[in-house]
């Protein structure tokens, strides 16, 4: 079974899993081991990393020396296909016209969707991160605890490779033996942060993220993680041989043609692939659930985007992985008698409590890393150091101002130059040109450093999405209207971000290149910016006050499921891909379960 | 596409671009960005769109179509060497087309893209203006000396006098985008000291002399 158009679908499947990123893709992944019969729809078209990526492309070679346009937001060479915060012929709207209320939403269109260019940060939820309402009074606790989704956590690292380290740091938790693989060597800047952030008490230290830095042991892993199910194991030792080691050099960024992070259409859907019970319709473009007299699901109604024309697929379980607001958007436009204001929202929460994450950076430049003797500093193409939460103590004191945490992403090193490589540089050079230029821009490359604090919003009731009255995609399909609000515990992280980044930058003997802002709701990057959408489907242990349970199973609709980052209660400062491929691999486990049980 | 071939199709109607580079001259004197604004139409063609071919190398002009005439891009060529001569350790601006990516960039039908259009074409004007003003001679000709003169004058906005301010925001775009397309070459990246792009077996981190430069050694 493999990738296949329309015409070609199978009568009927065991799940139908809408989405192909890092929630479909652990989804199908964890069914078809088990040999469950899938079909996957995906919005986008079929997408090959192995010939698509552009991995030693240098920026001399693209359109504007790669810098990003409102065709490739994010640069040239950045993976995502037919993507971005606005997708030509499929709307959204704003409730309000205020900038300050909006919410940037952010889709690919393409097999795998934002895995394929995602930071591949991997960090995991705390205990404290589930129960954040006991801690502080805010927001919702999680119906289930750290030690619940543990074991996915360890299952996930496994299987994607991270990169990372042990601490032994309030709620940053450690991952057993043989879960992580040995972080890359930091950089000249982060090594300098790190020497000099000493004496502002920042924890700095080595980041996670799904990256290779070996190879996976084909011997070992595979025993570890379907145990009892020798064909799982042989397929996946057959697909961690076909994944190289990080060889260092091309961002993660434009996704990898050697396998060497993560990417679903790397890592996941290969394996799925070889079961042999995958299919993957792409350019399917789900508009609803259906279902049946007695209020199951018994399929999805979606627009094949190459012919225009709606199909009907039938499945014993649909699970949604669309994205958390694309989900959301499916349900409520998936309205019949029984389910008048959509699918599974007898509690009238479906779209409510849409979360991102706080965002703010600051940029500074350090006269120690002036002509630093040339090296390559390309490493695992990204970042390989952060700073996670350190205030714990300072917040139960009441010292903050503000509830929950953030954590410190770096940006240095003597990156591939493009656009605006000496942007700013006459501010140190008094505006040299000519060979004195020249020599200033080499004094000056890799002298820049940037810090961006990603920090935990609580969900509030102004943050929602619902279906716009009148707007509708090209095909016809009804659009999600946004309404968004920060809180002031949010803008008032941001202006502490400012300050600590400031503090740091001058620790590090250097100088801010703009002023930190003070004023927090000036600091905060737009809701939906930071592409940390999560919530809208969130879970409890309260049929009337949540959407799913602790499985990401809907509530009024048994045999369906959300498996994003929709169920969401909170948003932790920790990037949600990890958390989302745990809980979609927990709640896939149980879904076989309960299918075997002949409970769906 | 030989770069210094104005009559390829890909270029801009040129008696169009001759009337931007008359006007802009003939207002040197009370040059201001958004006055001339209106004199440049708007680009009309589209973008590479959101699925575009990664693995390709493009040229400059296969796009959209350019702007620059050949006047305008004899000045371009003369200015981006003045900002990047060659010296010991990498070759000149113009010798490793500069121009045509700065060319490029002014044409492309993208927000912001407009602006910096608008900028590069009304500066080159006053430049050559003003060239002629001071010197009788059009900048391409002018001696090192003259043409530090009158670079002088407008390479540091803070330090430039009321008058030549616009001409310094000028001068101050061109030099980014001069920088952006030289140190984005295989050359301008080796002059720079960027090392990268290849694959290695291990990372190591900083080199012993690189730590020892941070005094973490």
């Amino acid at each position: 079974m493999p990738l296949i158009t329309s015409s070609k679908t199978q009568p009927s499947y065991d799940v139908i899993v809408v989405g192909s990123g890092a929630a479909g893709g652990q989804t199908a992944y964890t069914c078809t081991m088990q040999g469950a019969k899938v079909l996957m729809l995906e919005a986008g078209r079929n997408y090959d990393p192995v010939k698509e990526t552009p991995m030693f492309q240098s920026n001399g070679q693209a359109p504007l020396r790669g810098s990003n346009t409102s065709d490739k937001p994010f640069g040239f060479y950045d993976a995502t296909i037919d993507g971005g915060w606005q997708v030509p012929g499929e709307p959204y709207s704003s409730a309000s016209s205020d900038p300050a209320r909006q919410f940037w939403w952010w889709r690919a269109r393409m097999l795998g969707g934002r895995t394929n260019h995602w930071g591949r940060i991997s960090l995991r939820n705390g205990p404290y991160d589930f129960k954040p309402h006991s801690r502080d009074g805010l927001g919702f606790d999680w119906p289930i605890s750290y030690a619940d989704v543990a074991p996915y956590y360890d299952k996930v690292e496994m299987l994607i490779g991270v990169y990372g380290d042990n601490h032994g740091l309030e709620n940053t938790p450690d991952s057993p033996a043989g879960c992580l693989q040995p972080p890359p060597a930091m950089r000249a800047g982060e090594q300098y942060a790190r020497a000099k952030g000493k004496k502002l008490g920042l924890p700095i230290i080595p980041i996670h993220r799904a990256v290779l830095s070996q190879r996976q042991d084909p011997d070992v892993l595979p025993k570890k993680l379907h145990p009892d199910n020798p064909r799982a194991q042989r397929i996946l030792a057959d697909a961690m041989r076909q994944r190289q080691a990080c060889f260092w050099a091309t961002p993660c960024g434009r996704g990898c043609s050697i396998k060497a992070n993560y990417q679903s259409t790397t890592v996941h859907l290969p394996p799925a692939l070889a079961t042999g019970d995958l299919d993957i319709v792409s350019n399917a473009m789900a508009r609803e659930v259906t279902t049946d007299a007695s209020g199951k699901a018994t399929g999805v109604i979606y627009v094949d985007k190459t012919t225009g024309l709606e199909h009907t697929v039938k499945a014993r379980v649909v699970v949604l992985a669309a994205s958390s607001a694309e989900s959301v958007r499916i349900m409520l436009n998936s309205k019949s008698a029984r389910f008048p204001n959509g699918l599974a929202n007898s509690s009238g929460l479906v779209g409510k409590y849409i979360m991102d994450t706080v965002g703010a950076s600051l940029g500074g430049q350090i006269p120690a890393l002036e002509n630093l003797p040339v090296h390559n500093e390309d490493g695992a193409g990204g970042a390989h150091t952060y700073v996670p939460w350190w205030l714990y103590k300072e917040q139960v004191a009441g010292k903050l101002g503000f509830a929950r945490g953030y954590h410190i992403e770096f940006e240095s090193g003597r990156k591939m130059p493009g656009v605006g490589v000496t942007a700013g540089l006459d501010a140190f050079t008094n505006g040299s040109y000519g060979k004195q230029f020249k020599a200033d821009a080499r004094r000056y490359y890799g002298s820049f450093v940037g810090f961006a604090g990603r920090g935990e919003m609580i969900p509030n009731d102004d943050s929602f999405c619902d279906l716009d009255p009148t707007l509708k995609d090209k095909w016809g399909i009804p659009v999600l209207r946004f309404h968004w609000k920060w809180s002031e515990h949010e803008t008032r992280q941001a202006a502490h971000m400012q300050k600590t980044f400031a503090e740091l930058i001058e620790a590090m003997g250097g100088k801010v290149r703009t002023p930190p802002q003070a004023d927090g709701a000036k600091a905060i990057e737009p809701g939906g910016k930071i592409i940390h959408e999560v919530g809208g489907t969130i879970m409890g242990a309260d049929a009337t006050k949540s959407v799913t349970n602790q499985w990401c199973q809907t509530w009024d609709v048994k045999n369906l499921f959300v498996t994003d980052g929709g169920p969401f209660c909170s948003n932790a400062d920790k990037n949600p891909t990890l958390t989302i491929m745990a809980l979609a691999w927990r709640a896939s486990d149980y879904l076989l379960d309960e299918l075997k049980k002949g409970n769906l | 596409m030989n770069p210094t071939d104005s009559q390829s199709p890909a270029r801009m109607d040129r008696r169009a671009a001759l009337k931007w580079m008359a006007t802009a001259a003939a207002s040197a004197a009370l040059l201001d960005a958004s006055l001339l604004g209106a004199q440049t139409p708007p680009v009309a063609a589209k973008g590479y769109g959101t699925d575009p071919d990664l693995l390709k190398t493009y040229t400059p002009g296969e796009l959209w179509p350019l702007t620059f005439t050949s006047a305008q891009r004899t000045t371009v060529a003369a200015l981006c060497d003045v900002i990047i001569p060659a010296d010991a350790k990498g070759p000149s601006a113009s010798s490793v087309n500069v121009p045509d990516f700065i060319d490029e960039w002014v044409s492309a039908p993208y927000p912001g893209h407009d602006a910096d259009r608008r900028t590069i074409v009304n500066g080159l004007g006053w430049l050559e203006a003003e060239s002629q003003t001071r010197f009788q001679n059009s900048f391409t000709n002018l001696v090192t000396r003259q043409r530090n003169a009158l670079c002088d004058d407008i390479c540091y906005l803070p330090n430039a006098k009321p008058e030549h301010r616009t001409a310094a925001r000028f001068f101050q775009r061109f030099r980014d985008l001069t920088a952006s397309g030289y140190y984005s070459t295989p050359e301008g990246m080796r002059d720079i000291g960027y090392t990268g792009n290849v694959a290695l077996e291990k990372y190591e981190g900083p080199t012993p002399e690189a730590l020892k430069h941070l005094g973490l050694a």
